[in-house]
């Protein structure tokens, strides 16, 4: 029974950044966007958010700095493919790059220096034997949670939404009808920026309370792939993160000894997440009808007539 | 009362072209008027200025009897000018409901839109679900919608932009009554269309208009289809030249039990056909939109490749079993409906959509390169020989009007002088010069001892065209007939399935 509710426990902490990430790039793509920087834009965030904590001590101002970092970055990804209409896989490749050394660069100076961990928002709730798989997580989690709905929501209901959807989906007739459709997918570019940066800067304020190069560890790839696995849905998403989660804490117990766990090599627990996501998307590319819900115009570059 | 819409002197000019020159016309309450002419004769042009995408250099609108400057289409649209584009401007993941949502200049709650919508399509019996996915609707439907966008301004002009040819009979039929309704109700309506006997069914007033300039206004209902597109290519318009009681050389094309299995969901599988085509004949196969005109093209062309190697033989040889490249070499060639992405790529040139189909049977590819040469001079034999307007051999087929793109395909086939043709929908959307020149050159290829297969919609075409005919219905063909022993009425009774005794005939 403990040892359930610990891996549970486990499972949400290590699921929310790439739920967060992955909701982020979940919006960029039903515009029209494929933005393959996550993993990029979410070192940064990392980085951003870990030196802020680490010079103010507030957990807050470190995850707004890393939405900043985040959102930053996605704008001159954004820049490079809306306004110049650059190839976006290239350009999302290179923001990945650049994410990388340049955090690292940015974050040579700070190795091995502790920071506090984000405390958990119900502290009593928090200390209860069984209580805690609902109410023992710090602010991301249910943020992330939070923003499922939001999400939801906001295509499904808003013609905000309807609007960003239609861009996603036929760029040139809602460029006719009178949609500006650079503008609307700016500003989801943005939005995925930030989320992303959120998500990276959750690792060093939930997870490993310090700053390592490279500390995302594939995550973002992780997200981008969730959301095909999803079909582009927000609440496909929470389950695919949370089993994603699972499997990834399940290669921690193994490798620790955890009893039966340990029957499964935990190289292959590890290799788990990636399996299922090559599985799920030939799966997906089976089934040739609409219900695969892909935005038909994503990664394509708008480009009206004239 | 006042014309509904009057226009004079309205002019246009483009660089190089005046494509209106002092053209006035009026449109009464509740008429239906039909704007005809050639493509390029200006229909286009005058409809956006009336519509606001454009303004004209001089001349007056009038609207309601008031002197009016559209500005822009939402401005049209304010003053009760709705339009229907030709080519659709939807979201096919998108719902119904939310595809009309978008177009609307005003935000409405989407409940009260809903039932403005199932209002709308109460009164005019436009059935639709507004929570369907576009994706999985039939073009007809996806027109409906466009209708239903522009009702739900409570138009007083709505214009038509060539509403019927993407559409089945059965559909026009509808699309018919609905818009005499809404003309019954002082709606009126600028039809835009090249079909003759659509405008004498449908129009009470005709315009027509030739280079830019009206030459007419007259009551289609007292005219012929033959003097309305007299006045619209302005020469007398050129029959069909046969050579009157030429016998038929030996059957070269003979398709014997064919059969194909059903590839899609919405496809329709040919069921169990056999016929045969002489040197010199021309067969044609009628049927509505959706019987297996499709995948009987596909089986012959070899984009589906049967296993009965006998099922098709040209001059006794079976080319069953056989792919599009070998049929090619053994002289069949086929022209598919779809012009654009399946004839031929609208990124690459004109040059190079010539060799992709003609490479083996005119050399156009010597040790796996490409003589580039060859494909030029023989593209530009094409381009000068069925009158292509193009800049040459270099420019994307994507770049040519639908008619012209369908006048290069249609004579980079013929001039590869097949033994065996097989095309479908040869003239859909060219205008009726251009129709002429074509089936011109299908007689004439068949002169030179051709078999050919033309797998059309069109009564009339068939009928001017062929020489025998067939009737496809549910993916089954009817007997093979001399076209004059058919009559319409029974053409169109096998056209619903009706076979009767024409089985055993």
């Amino acid at each position: 029974m403990d040892l359930t509710i610990a891996i549970l426990v486990t499972v949400v902490g290590a699921s929310t950044p790439i739920l967060i990430a992955a909701l982020g790039e979940l919006v960029v793509e039903r515009s029209g966007v494929l933005n393959l920087g996550v993993e990029g834009m979410m070192l940064l965030g990392a980085i951003a958010g870990f030196v802020v904590q680490f010079h103010t001590g507030n957990h807050y101002l470190a995850l707004i700095c890393g939405a900043g970092a985040g959102m930053a970055a996605s704008l001159i990804f954004g820049f490079l493919t809306l306004s110049l209409s650059a190839n976006q896989t290239a350009t999302g490749l290179a923001l990945t790059i650049f994410g990388t050394g340049f955090s690292a660069l940015a974050g040579a100076s700070y190795s091995a220096r502790p920071v506090s961990l984000m405390s958990p928002i119900f502290p009593e709730l928090a200390a209860h034997p069984v209580l805690r798989v609902l109410f023992g997580y710090s602010f991301p989690a249910y943020f992330a949670i939070f923003m499922v709905f939001a999400i939801w929501f906001f295509l499904k209901k808003t013609r905000a939404g309807l609007i960003l959807r239609a861009v996603g989906e036929n760029d040139l007739s809602a460029h006719s009808i009178g949609y500006s459709v650079v503008k609307v997918r700016y500003f989801a570019v943005m939005f995925g920026g930030a989320m992303a940066g959120i998500a990276g800067a959750c690792f060093p304020l939930t997870l490993t309370p310090q700053w390592a190069e490279g500390m995302t560890a594939g995550r973002g790839w992780i997200a981008v792939a969730l959301v095909v696995f999803a079909s582009w849905r927000p609440f496909r998403l929470l389950g695919g993160a949370y089993l994603f989660g699972l499997v990834m804490t399940m290669e921690l117990y193994a490798k620790a000894g955890g009893g039966p766990l340990s029957a499964i090599p935990s190289e292959l627990w590890a290799a788990l997440p990636y399996i299922a996501t090559i599985v799920v998307l030939v799966l997906i590319s089976l089934r040739r009808d609409a219900s695969t819900n892909a935005p038909a115009c994503l990664g394509k570059p708008f480009m009206p007539s004239n | 009362m006042p014309n509904r819409l009057e226009l004079t002197g309205i002019t246009k000019q483009f660089p190089g072209v005046l494509a209106n020159d002092h053209v006035s016309f009026a449109v009464k309450p509740g008429e239906i008027h039909a704007l005809l002419g050639e493509n390029g004769a200006g229909k286009s042009t005058l409809v956006k200025m009336i519509y606001g995408i454009m303004q004209p250099d001089a001349g007056e609108i009038r609207w309601n009897g008031e002197p009016v400057v559209v500005a822009n289409p939402k401005a049209a649209r304010k003053l009760g000018i709705g339009m229907v584009f030709q080519h659709f401007s939807l979201f096919e993941a998108l719902t119904v409901l939310e595809n009309i949502a978008l177009g609307m200049d005003a935000k409405i709650p989407s409940r009260e839109l809903e039932s403005r919508i199932r209002a709308v399509m109460e009164t005019y019996g436009l059935a639709l679900d507004p929570h369907r996915t576009v994706a999985t609707l039939s073009v007809g439907e996806r027109q409906r919608i466009e209708i239903v966008r522009a009702l739900l301004l409570d138009p007083q002009l709505l214009i038509m932009d060539e509403p019927t040819s993407v559409l089945t009979p059965q559909e026009v039929e509808q699309l018919f009554t609905v818009l005499r309704t809404l003309a019954a109700e002082g709606c009126s309506i600028l039809y835009i269309s090249h079909k003759l006997h659509e405008i004498k069914a449908l129009c009470d007033t005709a315009t027509i208009l030739r280079g830019g300039k009206l030459v007419d206004t007259c009551d289609p209902k007292q005219e012929t289809s033959r003097s309305m597109a007299e006045k619209m290519i302005g020469t007398g318009l050129k029959d069909i030249v046969k050579a009157e009681g030429g016998a038929f050389g030996p059957p070269k094309l003979v398709v014997n039990r064919l059969s194909t299995i059903k590839t899609g969901h919405f496809d329709v599988a040919v069921d169990d056909v056999s016929f045969t085509v002489r040197a010199g004949e021309i067969l044609g196969v009628a049927g509505v939109a959706g019987n297996g005109q499709n995948a009987l093209l596909d089986a012959l062309s070899g984009e589906l490749i049967g296993d009965d190697r006998e099922a098709i033989t040209i001059d006794g040889f079976g080319i069953g079993m056989m792919n599009t490249t070998q049929r090619r070499k053994q002289g069949l060639c086929a022209v598919p409906e779809e012009r654009n992405g399946h004839a031929a790529v609208g990124d690459f040139s004109l040059s190079d959509n010539s060799v992709l189909t003609a490479r083996d049977r005119l050399g156009m590819v010597v040790l796996g390169l490409i003589n580039s040469g060859a494909a030029k001079t023989y593209t530009g034999k094409v381009i000068a020989d069925f009158a292509v307007k193009a800049l040459g051999p270099a420019s994307t087929a994507g770049s040519l009007s639908g008619g012209n793109l369908q006048k290069y395909i249609m004579g980079r086939e013929i001039l590869q002088k097949p033994s065996v043709l097989v095309v479908s929908q040869p003239t859909w959307g060219v205008d009726a010069g251009a129709a002429a020149a074509i089936h011109q050159a299908l007689v004439d290829l068949a002169a030179a001892g051709s078999a050919i297969v033309v797998i059309s919609q069109d009564l009339d075409e068939l009928r001017a065209l062929c020489d025998t005919l067939a009737v496809i219905n549910m993916g089954r063909l009817s007997a093979t007939r001399p076209v004059k022993d058919f009559s319409v009425e029974e053409i169109g009774l096998l056209m619903g399935g009706v076979h009767g005794s024409m089985e055993t005939a």
